[in-house]
């Protein structure tokens, strides 16, 4: 009996070992040259693979920066600026900087503001809807709400909420990687600069219809008036096809456009109450639990402890 | 033995209520909306505008481009406006808008119900009669038939298939055609050959209307060189593919227009429209619709003027039932469902059906159960459930290998599927993200 | 309009058919089967039935409402089918313990925990059954005696475990196949082995309402067959010494059961009919294999879970016919 067992010791640990020179050799024989700060760079994204940077993923796009000359190009959305400041550190070129952004959805078309014209019965898609028609409201630019977004986001940052029929970005865990807003049919959704304290003001509506028709269809429609883009000192507001459009680059966050438009079109999200608006009805105000927060290094942003919706 | 193509196909129940409703004349309304796009192709370029008289056939849009269709007006009044509205297609389009005064025709067309049997045979003018009066394919795909008629550099067209299946359920309008107009069709079908230089025509019918292939048969016998084939009840027997398989044999290779392999397809409304347009000099301005359902009072086939909406045709047919809970704009297995009766009746509207609550609804969908019916059924040998898969994971890729663009969209795979998944809502989402791709490639 | 009209995606029709028919039908198919093992096997035979349906059913509540946290699926008559499956694969004798366990594996380990129905790689109530058979070896090869023979015994054989034990004795078979019921019997199900696999005339019966009722296609059974009868016959023409004439082994074991019920269950089979083809030839390969040359009397079983393995690759690389291919 013990005899048999040490044969068998014997043999394996002799295949062990043979196998052992056999993977050496064949190692050392299709050895690939490969540049050792991919890895490192690789190692300092944080490796979500989301596709954010627009490479296949996080490896994809350490090789591709070890490769260039100047990282002008490239981005990762979700590491930010620390993360692209530590890859220049390692490749000895120098970083360049972009504002933190974050997806915002920009239809406020509920089912209270926007009553429901048809039933939409086919596959749970924004996609398929939108391409059989144009919506089962009278807005043709609005939002479906069958959650396409919600699909494709990796992070767990966009949700549909079942009240509103409207989906919602938790600005704490959105990176900014775009995923959305490839995702939406209707280009609802925009990647804007993050304001400080996660404020921001945007025109919550992309309908293009004249005024009377895109009010008919929703309440809360921009109906092209063009009242905010005169109130504008800082020239952040464009008209184009009745619709009016902040540039969230320009955008000071005075304020003055929210009161002056008609339609309560445009949304302010993160500001403390107003101290005088005895002219417009009061909203309560929706307070919504923060969700977890994500450790942020350097800057000041990204650290308010609830959103208040209007 | 009945011709039929091979591969694929189911038989939904039939219903083809109004089969045996003669056409009658619809009153016309008090205004018409005429969209500027009725065809495949660019749309037509509006020439009127607000406060224009305009008589029935004139000429109110022009054609856009070649492939593109002149659009006439089906009434005569005041234009109201020039404006977007919805149409079938589900998103507001161009068209113009007009206000119904007397009914006045256009100066030179005959209006007459006598036969005109001698033709031009200079088969370019015929051609130019045909784009003049706007005619396009009337089966519901809405090619521009002009545009047919004129083969592609090097290729030449063998054989000219009518197209008398009229395979979807329900709709009738075809039937009626050929049993009450077969000789101005047989003198289309005569004229499609003249532009066409062919000296074969097949008239291909299911044997669900055993009445309008005896009749046919019996005209045609007169005639040389136009046979009657009776083909199998077996859904998509229309397809242009399908047809032309089932007919002559001849399989369309992959990706290939049915001209490849020398034939040319046209739906009997189009013949009728092309007898129209060359003998009489009228242009397209009014089809044959079928309004049809289970709970329609009187199911009926309306010659209805162009611009029309559909609320026109419920009214003459009895009204909408109470229990109407989905409206669909052509035959159930490919119309479009439309979201209200304001839309108006355009070219290729061959029937308005009205289909109740119980069966407006669709039935929650399962887990695929790899039951390969949907695979049986593909009439292009495709793999629907698979090409699903694909589409909603969104690896265009793979979906491109597997022959997404083949798909023509007949709802076989939808239709048979037992745990009611929704294959072919993907499978045209991928069909187009796909075709962009190919199309951004070739750039 | 005060109502909403529906708008869907074409087409608007559908076809009356729907996964519940189908397994109901399937069920409706194998009652036959299942009548004649109550006449055979009295009592027990509905006892082991009602005990395995109950089982699969109950676990795929459990599993599916406590575990998987979704809504239970139990009225798609697929876990019902998988109890008949099973039942119809055991012997009348077994334990109730021992049937709980086989249900337990056949739901839980053989079907939800790849997801549930559709997605499961493997026939469940295969997967049941050769747990049971691997497991409880003498349990499941023991077989109860027919209400209706006429020998003292308790437990007996099944024909092909005889034809085994006498071919490995070294007998050869004209003289061991003294020993066996007659076809007519095999054909009608005069002899002991599983619940439900032994009156190859029902099952047939079965097969012939299923086709009439286009719940299955004709191909995978008839591959299956044909490859079983032609192998077996060439092995015979060889050699009639050491091999049996065909026929015995189309109505011997589960030959039939497996060939028409279960390699025919749709998630593990293949899509295309080129692929059916080579499902069903390997099938018959690796049982005509097992029986002749394997340490088992029977193998569809086994030969059934091997294909089921094989189906993904049949579906990634065998494509139907297109339409307008190359030719």
């Amino acid at each position: 009996m013990s005899i048999t067992i040490v044969y068998t010791m014997i043999a394996l640990s002799a295949i062990g070992i043979l196998a052992a020179v056999i993977l050496y050799f064949v190692a050392q024989k299709f050895k690939v040259y490969e540049d050792p700060r991919i890895d490192e760079v690789e190692s300092a994204l944080p490796g979500a693979n989301c596709g954010g940077c627009g490479f296949a993923g996080c490896r994809a796009f350490a090789e591709a920066c070890v490769k260039e000359n100047e990282l002008s190009a490239l981005f990762c959305p979700v590491g930010g600026n620390d993360c692209m400041t530590d890859v220049a550190g390692i490749l000895g070129l120098e970083a360049v900087t972009k504002d933190p952004r974050v997806a915002v959805v920009r239809c406020n078309g509920t089912c209270e503001h926007r009553p429901k014209t048809n039933q939409f019965d086919g596959a749970s898609s924004c996609a398929v809807a939108s391409s059989l028609y144009s919506g089962d409201t009278g807005c043709q630019y609005g939002c479906l709400g069958h959650g396409d977004c919600v699909a494709a986001c990796d992070f767990d940052a966009i949700h549909m909420n079942p009240e509103t029929g409207l989906p919602e970005v938790i600005d704490d865990k959105c990176v900014a990687c775009g995923a959305c807003v490839e995702a939406c049919p209707k280009t609802l959704i925009e990647l804007r600069k993050r304001g400080p304290k996660d404020r921001k003001i945007y025109v919550s509506c992309r309908n293009e219809d004249k005024g009377g028709i895109a009010k008919k269809s929703c309440e809360v429609a921009c109906i092209g008036c063009s009242k905010c883009f005169k109130v504008c000192p800082f020239d952040a507001i464009t008209m184009k096809n009745n619709l009016a459009f902040i540039d969230s680059d320009k955008c000071k966050l005075c304020r003055k456009c929210v009161v002056e438009c008609p339609t309560n079109a445009i949304i302010e999200l993160g500001f403390p109450p107003r101290k005088i608006k005895a002219d417009l009805p009061p909203k309560p105000a929706v307070k919504k639990e923060a969700p977890v927060k994500k450790e942020v290094k350097a800057t000041e942003e990204n650290k308010t402890d609830n959103i208040e919706k209007k | 033995m009945l011709k039929t193509f091979k591969l694929g196909g189911v038989h939904p129940a039939e219903n083809k209520l109004s089969a045996d409703k003669a056409i009658e004349k619809l009153a016309l309304p008090k205004s018409v909306f005429i969209p500027v796009a009725q065809h495949i192709g660019a749309p037509a370029q509006a020439l009127v505008k607000k406060g224009d008289q305009v008589k029935v056939g004139q000429l109110v849009a022009k054609s856009g481009g070649f492939v593109s269709a002149n659009i006439h007006s089906s009434v005569s009044g005041t234009v109201k406006k020039v404006d977007l509205a919805m149409d079938s297609s589900g998103y507001p389009k161009q068209g113009i808008l007009i206000d119904v005064e007397g009914d006045e025709w256009e100066t030179g067309i005959d209006t007459s119900s006598t036969l005109v049997k001698n033709f031009e045979t200079d088969p370019k003018k015929i051609i130019d009669r045909i784009n003049e009066a706007g005619v396009v394919g009337l089966g519901g795909a809405t090619f521009p038939t002009h545009v047919k008629l004129v083969p592609p550099q090097g290729m030449k067209a063998e054989v000219l298939l009518i197209n008398g299946v009229e395979c979807e359920p329900y709709l009738t309008s075809d039937h009626r055609v050929m049993l009450e107009k077969a000789d101005e069709l047989l003198v289309g079908v005569r004229l499609l050959m003249c532009a066409l230089e062919v000296d074969k025509a097949y008239i291909g019918i299911e044997n669900n209307k055993p009445d309008a292939i005896k009749h046919l048969k019996e005209l045609a016998a007169k005639e040389s060189g136009i046979e009657i084939v009776p083909l199998k009840v077996k859904y998509p027997q229309g397809g242009e593919k399908q047809l032309i398989k089932a007919v002559t044999g001849r399989e369309v290779p992959s990706g290939a227009l049915p001209i490849a392999v020398g034939a040319v397809v046209s739906n009997v409304g189009t013949a009728l429209a092309v007898y129209e347009a060359v003998q009489k000099n009228k242009p397209l301005v009014e089809r044959v619709v079928t309004i049809t359902g289970k709970s329609v009072k009187n199911p009926a086939n309306f010659l209805v003027r162009v611009g029309t909406p559909i609320q026109y045709l419920i009214d003459a047919a009895g009204g909408l039932p109470e229990d109407t809970g989905k409206i669909i704009s052509g035959g159930p297995m490919m119309g479009k469902a439309v979201a209200s009766t304001d839309i108006p009746v355009t070219k290729g509207t061959s029937g308005i059906l009205l289909m109740q609550d119980a069966e407006a609804k669709r039935q929650p969908m399962k887990n695929c159960i790899r039951c390969t019916r949907c695979v049986t059924v593909c009439p292009m040998g495709l793999e629907p459930y698979f090409l699903m898969t694909v589409s909603d994971k969104q690896i265009w890729e793979k979906a491109e290998a597997s022959k997404i663009m083949d798909c023509i969209e007949c709802g076989s795979c939808s239709y048979t599927c037992p745990a009611d998944r929704p294959l072919l809502d993907y499978i045209r989402l991928g069909k187009g993200k796909v075709g962009n791709i190919i199309r951004s490639r070739k750039k | 309009m005060s109502k909403l009209l529906t708008i869907s995606p074409s087409p608007h029709v559908h076809t009356s058919d729907s996964v519940n028919k189908i397994m109901y039908r399937v069920i409706l198919a194998l009652v036959p089967a299942l009548a004649w093992s109550v006449f055979m096997f009295g009592f027990e035979a509905i006892r082991v039935t009602l005990l395995a349906v109950a089982a699969c059913v109950a676990f795929e509540y459990l599993i599916q409402k406590y575990i998987m946290k979704s809504e239970p699926q139990i009225t798609d008559g697929s876990a019902a089918l998988t109890g008949i499956l099973l039942a119809f694969n055991v012997p009348a004798s077994l334990p109730t313990w021992m049937i709980l366990v086989g249900a337990l594996v056949a739901i839980g380990v053989g079907k939800l925990s790849f997801g549930g129905l559709g997605n499961n790689p493997f026939n469940p109530a295969l997967v049941g059954r050769v747990f049971l058979l691997i497991s409880f070896p003498v349990q499941m090869t023991s077989w109860p005696v027919t209400q209706h023979a006429t020998v003292d015994a308790l437990t007996t054989a099944t024909p092909l475990a005889l034809l085994k034990e006498g071919v490995k004795a070294g007998q050869p078979v004209s003289e061991v196949m003294q020993g066996l019921p007659a076809n007519l019997d095999l054909l009608y199900g005069n002899m002991p082995g599983s619940l439900g696999e032994i009156s190859a005339l029902f099952l047939l019966l079965g097969f012939a309402y299923m086709l009439w009722k286009k719940v299955i296609t004709w191909h995978i059974p008839v591959f299956i067959l044909g490859t079983i009868f032609a192998f077996q016959g060439i092995l015979w023409m060889f050699n009639p010494e050491n091999f049996i004439e065909p026929v015995f082994h189309l109505l011997t074991g589960g030959a039939m059961l497996g060939a028409i019920y279960m390699a025919t269950d749709m998630v593990t089979s293949p899509m295309t009919v080129k692929g059916q083809l080579i499902y069903g030839i390997g099938i018959g390969v690796i049982t005509v294999l097992i029986r002749n040359f394997g340490a088992y009397p029977e193998g569809i079983s086994f030969a059934i879970l091997i294909m089921n393995g094989f189906t993904p690759l049949l579906n990634v690389y065998i494509k139907p016919k297109r339409f307008g291919g190359t030719k």
